[in-house]
């Protein structure tokens, strides 16, 4: 056990919990604008899968990260947009619209993906299962000064762009929300939807706009998956990341700062899990531990925030017997 | 024809020329009318539900679209395609239900679709907080920009609502039904803010159907009925009674006869129940009190202290901190509706469309929905079509619901026809205790009339009746004893009902006075 966690207290450990979180924090992200404006992406997952299989591809062919790069935030948004065109426009309900995506993220990716590369260049690139091995990487970083401190430059320092941009966005996204007048839109077209249009906000514009901030964020997200998380695309590689942001979204409270810190929470259960299965443990018992903490977490942040309730309860009822013995 | 319009000539700021507007589905809300308006001038707009005035202001808003007929504001012919438009020819409007988004502040609803902005990209708070403070004082009308909205009272709710209209740059005010969740202390406040406005030159709508308010504030009245205008008149030339001839063609008898109440058992016995929302707020503060056989309980209030909260722990929409509830004994806390039902409660909803019927069904259907397990209606295990036919029929028939049959949709059905479903299935299930919430809420006033008579010939046939209502005439007229909610706690109970005014009424609705627990306590006949 001693031995355990002398492996769990290493720089090494803590830099993958922060490289684990960054897919989440993306889809977290998408997952708190679209609750903002008054409704559910739950499709986060299809659209990371779309974005890291055009990354992947587009990087390939045009022989650099930055074009697979951005294909990969032009497919989610463009995806993200049909999505809103279908629920908003179509007036389709916009859970089974998510469902489709998400179906199709899982089979239809890997369908393009094997019509893509056999057509045109053979058989090499991609393998019978739908594997690509080839794609470019989106450069590390190495932090000057801080990567020369001990134990802290070696987990902060060297991650991913993608990884500092996952943690900038928190705070973009935050002031976005809450000092912008998009941010306020959105939220007031999210709470009550008659009062922004009666003021001339259009609501379907505010919501085609939340639906393509969630098509950008999962385009980073699904960017990092194929192109820094892992050096190439597989069928269903997102795992249910897109899923575990919307627990994230909800533990978060719907806010920027909290949906951050559970994700680096699911982060952590997954950088455990795979620690475990490292040592030995059945990957059997090891693989469910993220979706346990997953569980764990959402009773936990039921639990406080009842007490919390409760809490301001007596607080009031406090207050109310001293206001009636000064009276 | 008496006409306000005696001037010749006359120039108006709005003269809507015989508006028609049929529906899709055929619905004919206006047909033919004219409407016009003088500059700084209050006028009233009045009529029963369905009269079709709401659709005619609609159409000056621009939130629907004339099917014949136009539209002159300020002497231009408008197609008023949307609010927007609306809002841009100086047309605003204060919606019966708020458009405020409630976790925004003040200010930030005042500008919400106009935000102010610093370096191009952030909102300018102060600014915002400052123009709201600006026409605050302008217009006399107190708000407090950084307060959220979910935190303000309704009065100050509506106040935010003008003021946004005004920093719009409205000179026509439409006021949908203002006065309906006021207490008479911000009623009245309302009125002099009102005359405030119109000696400042604005022009305002006021749609309404309480004779004295519209007797006391405007100048001229528009009466429709059926979707025709029954013509414009000035308002000191024309007696209540000649109005409510005009909105709904015949004499209303505006009080319900009622013998005194011999009160029995006590059938409903609420204790101690304490309530508090997810926001945190208490919503209730330690209710208790009896409902007995034979009487009508009364609960007066302002919207939002606490009486939605009440009703739905005791139909268990809704489960309190703490506290007890019985019906004739067996506790009903977080008991299934059904068995709440089986032991003989009855409930008449506030939101009638979404708990008191289902829409698209037929309204045979729903007057049997809660007995359709009935060994009567029931052969075996298919329905009895022939005894739910007489049933629904006895129904319809007893209660005067205005169909074509009874396969007709309730949804087709004009709002007081809905109510009298859900009243027509709730009162005759042989209830022992009927929570009527809200029983009468914009519905015409034959309807009206009907119901209340209705819960008062129960409650003298021995049934226990608990009324909500934010309606003062209604609750201070049917009701035998009375109490009074502010702030989730009882304000004041009163066991005769006969010798109290509004005055008194409207002091411990606002919170001015509360009377003491042992005062209180009286409503528990223990």
């Amino acid at each position: 056990m001693l031995n355990f966690l002398k492996i769990l207290a290493t720089p090494e450990f803590f830099f993958s919990i922060i490289r684990i979180s960054a897919p989440i924090i993306f889809a977290t992200l998408a997952a708190i604008v679209v609750e903002k404006a008054g409704f559910a992406n739950i499709g986060l997952e299809g659209l990371m899968m779309f974005s890291a299989l055009s990354g992947s591809l587009v990087s390939y062919y045009a022989g650099s990260w930055f074009w697979g790069f951005l294909a990969a935030l032009a497919t989610g948004v463009l995806m993200s947009l049909v999505m809103g065109f279908f629920a908003f426009r179509l007036k389709t309900d916009i859970i089974l619209v998510g469902i489709a995506i998400n179906m199709m993220g899982s089979g239809g990716t890997l369908f393009l993906c094997k019509v893509i590369t056999n057509l045109t260049e053979g058989k090499a690139m991609a393998s019978t299962t739908g594997l690509i091995t080839k794609s470019l990487c989106i450069p590390d970083i190495k932090i000057p000064l801080i990567d020369k401190i001990p134990f802290l430059g070696a987990v902060l320092s060297g991650h991913n762009l993608l990884t500092y941009l996952a943690f900038l966005f928190c705070l973009l996204t935050s002031i976005m929300l809450y000092k912008t007048s998009l941010g306020l839109n959105i939220r007031s077209v999210g709470e009550n939807p008659d009062a922004a249009s009666s003021v001339g906000v259009s609501v379907q514009k505010i919501k085609y706009i939340a639906m393509a901030f969630s098509g950008l964020m999962s385009g980073f997200g699904g960017a990092f998956m194929s192109m820094a998380y892992a050096q190439g695309w597989s069928q269903d590689m997102v795992s249910g990341r897109g899923f575990i942001a919307l627990a994230a979204q909800a533990m978060g409270g719907g806010e920027c700062l909290g949906g951050m810190l559970s994700a680096v929470v699911f982060g952590f259960a997954q950088a455990l899990g795979i620690k475990f299965s490292a040592v030995g443990l059945d990957s059997n018992l090891a693989s469910p531990i993220p979706y346990a903490v997953t569980i764990i977490g959402l009773v936990v942040f039921a639990v406080v925030r009842n007490n919390r309730v409760k809490k301001q309860h007596s607080a009031a009822a406090l207050m109310k017997t001293a206001g009636k013995q000064e009276a | 024809m008496p006409d306000g319009n005696a001037v010749a000539n006359e120039t108006f700021v709005v003269q809507m020329k015989s508006i028609t507007k049929v529906y899709p589905n055929g619905v004919a809300a206006n047909q033919g009318v004219d409407f016009n308006l003088r500059k700084g001038e209050i006028h009233a707009l009045m009529g029963e539900n369905g009269a079709g005035k709401s659709t005619l202001m609609k159409m000056l808003f621009g939130l629907e679209q004339p099917t014949s007929g136009e539209i002159i504001v300020n002497g231009e012919k408008l197609e008023l395609t949307s609010p927007s438009v609306a809002i841009a020819h100086g047309i605003g409007m204060v919606h019966q239900h708020f458009m405020l988004v409630p976790s925004l502040s003040v200010a930030e609803n005042m500008v919400l679709g106009m935000v102010p902005k610093k370096s191009g990209l952030f909102i300018d708070r102060a600014k915002a907080i400052e123009i709201t403070r600006q026409y605050s004082e302008k217009f006399n009308l107190h708000v407090e920009p950084e307060a959220k909205v979910m935190d303000i009272p309704v009065g100050m709710k509506q106040k935010v609502e003008i003021l946004k209209a005004l920093v719009r740059g409205a000179k026509i005010l439409i006021m949908d039904e203002p006065t309906a969740v006021l207490t008479s202390q911000e009623t009245a406040e309302l009125f002099v803010e009102l005359k405030h406005l119109k000696d400042e030159g604005y022009t305002i709508v006021f749609i309404s159907h309480k004779l004295n308010e519209i007797m006391e504030i405007t100048d001229r009245l528009t009466i429709m009925r059926n979707g025709r205008s029954m013509g414009v008149y000035n308002t000191r030339e024309v007696t209540k009674e000649q109005i409510s001839r005009l909105m709904v063609g015949r004499d209303v008898v505006l009080s319900v006869q009622k013998d005194r109440a011999v009160p029995g058992d006590t059938v409903l016995r609420v204790r101690d129940l304490e309530y508090v929302n997810e926001w945190g707020k208490k919503m209730l503060d330690k209710v208790s009190f009896d409902v007995r056989k034979g009487e009508i309980l009364g609960i007066a209030g302002v919207e939002g202290n606490g009486q939605k909260e009440l009703v739905d722990m005791l139909f268990n929409f809704n489960v309190p901190n703490s506290g007890a509830a019985t019906v004739n004994g067996t506790s009903i806390l977080g008991l299934p509706q059904q068995k709440i039902r089986e032991l003989g409660v009855s409930l008449v909803p506030e939101d009638r469309m979404l708990y008191g019927i289902a829409a698209g069904a037929s309204i045979e259907e729903n007057v049997i929905s809660d007995r359709a397990s009935d060994k009567r209606l029931n052969n075996g295990p298919l329905f009895n079509m022939k005894a739910i036919h007489e049933e629904s029929d006895r129904l319809i028939r007893e209660f005067t619901v205005l169909c074509k049959s009874r396969s007709q949709h309730v949804g087709m059905l004009s709002g007081g026809n809905i109510q009298k479903v859900v009243v027509a299935r709730e009162f005759s299930n042989n209830p022992a205790l009927i929570l009527a919430d809200q029983p009468t809420r914009g519905i015409d006033v034959g309807a009206t009339e009907f119901i209340r008579k209705k819960l008062v010939e129960l409650s003298r046939s021995g049934i226990a009746v608990l009324l909500v209502s934010a309606d003062l005439n209604e609750v201070m007229e049917l009701s035998d004893s009375l109490i009074v909610m502010h702030n989730g706690r009882i304000a004041a109970y009163f066991d005769d009902t006969s010798g109290l005014t509004d005055e008194i009424m409207g002091e411990y609705m606002l919170g001015l006075k509360q009377q003491s627990d042992a005062e209180v306590r009286r409503v528990c006949h223990d």
